[in-house]
């Protein structure tokens, strides 16, 4: 179950600098947790989200305990031709999970 | 003399606050939960793609489509295009339910649809399939203005419900309404007293970091007056729902709404 919502804009003009959001659904949980008899919850975290525009890679960022559950990033890129941005999130316990957008540059 | 008539002035003027103080939230002056928040958590709200409702909703979607039970069936083989069929259902639940003789709330119409005509195990409460369900069914009336029908057979569980909403519980001996009409706008330990307008649930609170549904609110307020919750889907439970939507007629439905 790994479900993300992007937003990339369909459109843009070469040259322009495009807002990206996206939103995955991931617990996020610290690994600083126990439960209520005392035994540690493991840490289970996204560690990496990478975005490549066209094969290149636009973004990339950690991802640490202390950020919230269903992580939302937000970036900018420059919109340079038509074409495909990937998505990739890894993380703990095998997570992996890949979206794609695309968008038309005239 | 002069000091009799002003005792008499003073006890008519805190009478008269009283009455002021029981009243209900004038129509005109009732505000969603949204009104309170701050504009970025305003902006979460607004955004399908930073709203993160939207990932249950999505997630109910895939549900809505999948066949399950001894029926083998999916909601969608009764009700088809829920954007069609579940336009406006939850901005009239809880409704009242013939075969119970009592109202049921979203949850409880979908796992009694589980369970009668599906044939499936009912969802526990807040189980992630649960909420997503009604995620996406509630979202299917957003814009929608609340609306509940209250017959004479719904009206002794609506009047439960307001008395509930009045009767002083807990530890700290507080009713909801001590807060919630009397004091709404003010603060609480820094944060904004709403006016607790069910307008939103299932509802994103990012303080939960999850989705959410409105019973879960109700517990978590009456652990905040250290009274003891009741249980998921109890009656006091669904009479109080039926209360604030009742409380909360006409206003729009915004579900899944983001709160702090």
């Amino acid at each position: 179950m790994a479900s993300a919502l992007i937003n990339v804009p369909a459109r843009a003009k070469r040259g322009e600098i495009i807002e990206v959001k996206t939103l995955i659904s991931h617990p996020m949980e610290t690994g600083y947790r126990r439960t209520q008899l005392g035994a540690a919850i493991p840490r289970d975290i996204i560690r990496l989200f990478v975005c490549a525009y066209n094969g290149t890679e636009v973004f990339r960022a950690e991802l640490h305990p202390a950020i919230a559950a269903n992580p939302f990033i937000v970036f900018s890129t420059v919109a340079t031709e038509s074409g495909t941005l990937a998505f990739h999130w890894t993380g703990d316990n095998g997570f992996s999970a890949t979206e794609s957008a695309a968008i038309a540059v005239d | 003399m002069l000091s009799v008539r002003r005792l008499g002035a003073a006890v008519g003027a805190v009478a008269l606050a009283a009455s002021v103080f029981a009243a209900e939230i004038p129509r005109a002056e009732r505000r969603s939960g949204y009104h309170f928040m701050s504009p970025q958590t305003r902006a979460m709200q607004d955004d399908d793609t930073a709203n993160p409702g939207m990932l249950w909703v999505l997630e109910g979607e895939s549900l809505w489509n999948r066949k399950i039970g001894a029926a083998g069936r999916a909601c969608a083989d009764c009700h088809g295009d829920a954007r069609a069929s579940m336009k406006g259902v939850a901005a009239r639940h809880p409704s009242f339910d013939a075969a119970q003789g009592r109202p049921v709330n979203l949850e409880q119409r979908i796992n009694r649809c589980r369970i009668d005509r599906q044939k499936a195990p009912p969802l526990a409460y807040e189980s992630r399939d649960l909420l997503a369900l009604t995620a996406y069914v509630a979202r299917q009336s957003r814009g929608l203005p609340i609306d509940l029908a209250i017959d004479s057979r719904a009206q002794p569980f609506l009047d439960a419900g307001g008395a509930t909403f009045r009767r002083r519980q807990g530890q700290l001996n507080l009713a909801c309404n001590q807060c919630h009409d009397d004091n709404w706008g003010r603060r609480l330990a820094g944060n904004v007293i709403p006016q607790a307008h069910p307008t939103g649930y299932p509802l994103y609170r990012l303080e939960w970091q999850s989705l959410g549904s409105l019973q879960r609110r109700l517990r978590n307020c009456l652990a905040g007056i250290r009274a003891e919750p009741y249980e998921y889907g109890a009656p006091e439970l669904v009479e109080l729902e039926l209360y604030l939507m009742w409380r909360a007629r006409g206003m729009t439905i915004e579900a899944p709404a983001v709160r702090p």
